[in-house]
């Protein structure tokens, strides 16, 4: 995903990358990463949690306007 | 948000044994110096656009392949319009669980946070097209060479200022 990233932002589009797995995004280093509590396949959160799911996207697109790069923030309920 | 890593997140270590190997002998990528775009437009004027990683395939598109050695590297387009029921789920990892997904596509494409921020003004607009990849990619020459660029012109053209990118 980090090279889709990187793809994306070489052609000027900001990116944040959602993660579920902290030390695989140590190792990538995307652009901006938020990490978040959840389980692999459901990087948004709980199903039907529209809430939940739109505090986790709210976050993570202000994150898209920080420009010390690679970032990796975490998100909390 | 907290800065660093310490969250109630995965752990390589709470995965089964097979994927701590695959994970953990995987020659992962990165680009340095990592890229960074600024977006022209705040984010209640920027349009935002979705690239997930679980597969997606919508109606009449090409399967992914699931036997392609190295795994598949191309995308599909998912035009805005899309019924979220409507999207098939073409994916060769049974690294995540898939529960998920089959109750709410949100938890992998969230569009419709996307489409409330856009109600609510906090964002411009929504893209007209998103992005959806396979992943599972472990040979990704041809990502980074021709897939990758190519997605990027999707929303280069569209005008998509800032891109959420969802990997299962």
């Amino acid at each position: 995903m980090s090279l889709v990233a990187a793809a994306l932002e070489s052609r000027g589009v900001a990116t944040v990358t959602l993660s579920s797995l902290p030390e695989v995004s140590a190792r990538v280093q995307a652009p901006r990463t938020l990490v978040v509590p959840f389980g692999l396949g459901t990087p948004v959160g709980p199903p039907l949690e529209a809430d939940t799911q739109l505090r986790v996207v709210g976050s993570a697109l202000e994150l898209a306007y920080e420009i010390g790069v690679p970032l990796v923030r975490t998100w909390s309920p | 948000m907290d800065e660093g890593e310490d969250s109630d997140a995965v752990r390589l270590e709470d995965l089964p044994l097979k994927y701590r190997f695959l994970i953990g002998a995987y020659r992962w990528r990165r680009v340095s110096p990592t890229p960074c775009a600024v977006p022209q437009r705040p984010l209640a004027e920027a349009r935002v656009g979705l690239v997930t990683t679980a597969g997606l395939v919508p109606p009449g598109a090409e399967p992914f392949d699931l036997d392609a050695r190295g795994g598949d590297p191309s995308f599909r387009v998912i035009p805005a319009g899309t019924s979220p029921h409507a999207l098939a789920v073409h994916h060769r990892s049974d690294a995540f669980d898939r529960a998920g997904m089959a109750t709410d596509i949100n938890v992998v494409f969230p569009l419709a946070a996307l489409e409330r921020l856009a109600r609510e003004g906090r964002i411009g607009t929504v893209a007209p097209r998103h992005l959806s990849f396979m992943g599972s990619i472990t040979a990704p020459g041809r990502l980074v060479r021709d897939h990758a660029p190519r997605a990027a012109g999707v929303f280069v053209e569209d005008q998509v200022d800032v891109a959420l990118l969802v990997p299962v």
